[in-house]
């Protein structure tokens, strides 16, 4: 046990390292080395943090749908904990993208909010994330927590295609997709320091993504870890 | 005994004493008319505008009432340890989950079918040609309601502050159901081309059927939680 606690704790040092070494590139590749976008100028920067960061919650999202399926199917704790861990991380990178995306939306828009559809969705996302939360620290019993965490979570993961179609048709005005379009390859539409600064940036967000995932799934585990020790005085 | 016999009897049960105590639809009756009134001081609408607006009123004052029954869903097991007895009988756990389904979207009805014609008399709306159609659109909403709304009122059953929390988690989660009506309806009021419709109906009747199906077959895991 301490033995492999040890090497993950190596292995998460690691991580954290290349987060920071990530971070720092992807800072000088997207300020630095990227040139201005043609049409918006330098407000376009904030796309290298956008874009990685809502990927990165989707990831996060589908994280839960999986640990919430193995648990019910295996009941395994650690899928639990791992569910729980990703909803956390997932609302703070979803909260991020809002974030990022109203600070570009209010010199490009001229409005910080628009009930446009993805911005619509990715708020929605939020909010099912947040209620997920919710759920889960107001249902004291663990087990019980669990299991209904894994329903919402799997309910959640479904409803997310529906509620997808129908803001869609309630309306759209986001940008369309300027890098992955079906009539040009990626490397076409767009200058190769900025597919740099993105790819790098990228990186970056799932260094991130995955050293903080595993800080809070070993803070779950030691919840367990010390629950067990309450009772019985032993691991 | 057959899954369709264990649905009727457990329906059966809350309709008995749903007779007998006659709180939920009584308070929900009220609830909805309350809340037409307040629609009203609070909007001032303007009679060339209330068709437009109308749909989203009708459907906000279903979606609330709806809600407040879905809270007291399981009350009554809760009480006395009822739901440990039901539990004990050999029963499918799905045909559980379809009978308080049932149950909700009956009283749901029976209020929707008393609320839509005090709109039309209190807001001076014509719309009684349309009704047909706005009931049909409006009974696909309301299933989808119902079928998510059940499984969330038994995920909350032993939260605490699970009134509060029901709402929480249940209404970013029925957005397509809500979208697909209130569209659906002001389509039919509009009396627009009825080929814009069947977008909705088809998002409508999959909402209901997925919702449905994942509710009858997840809902063993959320009751013996």
């Amino acid at each position: 046990m301490a033995a492999g606690t040890k090497k993950t704790g190596t292995a998460r040092k690691i991580l954290a390292g290349l987060a920071l070494l990530f971070i720092l590139l992807g800072l000088y590749f997207g300020l630095i080395k990227a040139p201005p976008d043609a049409n918006q100028g330098e407000v376009q920067r904030i796309m290298y943090l956008h874009i990685p960061s809502i990927l990165i919650a989707y990831l996060a999202f589908f994280i839960v749908f999986v640990g919430s399926c193995l648990y019910l199917w295996k009941g395994e704790r650690r899928d639990d904990i791992l569910a729980h861990s990703a909803a956390e991380v997932g609302v703070l990178f979803t909260a991020l993208t809002i974030i990022e995306g109203s600070i570009w939306g209010k010199p490009t828009w001229g409005v910080w909010w628009t009930w446009d559809a993805r911005l619509t969705l990715t708020a929605l996302l939020l909010l099912i994330f947040v209620g997920y939360l919710m759920l889960r620290s107001l249902i004291e019993d663990q087990n019980r927590s669990a299991v209904c965490g894994a329903v919402l979570g799997i309910i959640g993961s479904l409803d997310i295609p529906l509620i997808h179609m129908s803001v869609y048709w309630w309306r759209t005005l986001h940008q369309p997709p300027s890098i992955l379009r079906p009539d040009k390859a990626p490397w076409d539409n767009i200058h190769p320091d900025m597919l740099w600064a993105l790819g790098i940036n990228f990186l970056a967000f799932s260094f991130l993504f995955f050293y903080l995932l595993s800080l809070r799934f070993r803070v779950g585990e030691a919840e367990e870890e010390l629950k067990r020790l309450k009772l019985y005085g032993t691991t | 005994m057959t899954i369709l016999r264990q649905i009727y009897w457990l329906l059966w049960k809350d309709i008995l004493l749903e007779i007998r105590r006659r709180e939920t639809l009584l308070s929900m009756f009220f609830f909805g008319t309350v809340l037409l009134f307040l629609f009203h001081f609070s909007f001032e609408i303007p009679p060339e505008r209330i068709a437009e607006m109308a749909p989203g009123l009708l459907w906000l004052a279903f979606v609330f009432t709806g809600t407040l029954a879905l809270t007291q869903l399981f009350h009554v097991e809760m009480e006395s340890q009822c739901l440990e007895a039901l539990l004990l009988c050999p029963m499918d756990r799905g045909a559980f989950y379809l009978s308080k389904v049932l149950f909700n979207f009956l009283l749901m009805v029976l209020v929707e079918l008393v609320v839509f014609p005090l709109f039309g008399i209190l807001f001076n709306i014509d719309f009684w040609r349309h009704l047909p159609a706005l009931f049909s659109i409006v009974f696909l909403g309301t299933i989808g309601f119902c079928a998510l709304g059940t499984l969330f009122s038994a995920l909350t059953l032993r939260a605490h502050a699970k009134e509060l929390l029901l709402p929480l988690i249940l209404f970013p989660l029925i957005i397509p159901a809500i979208l697909g009506t209130i569209r659906g309806m002001e389509i039919i009021l509009g009396a627009r081309d009825l080929q814009e419709l069947f977008p909705w109906v088809h998002l409508l009747i999959a909402f209901d059927v997925i919702f449905l199906t994942v509710g009858f077959l997840i809902f063993e895991w959320v009751i013996e939680a």
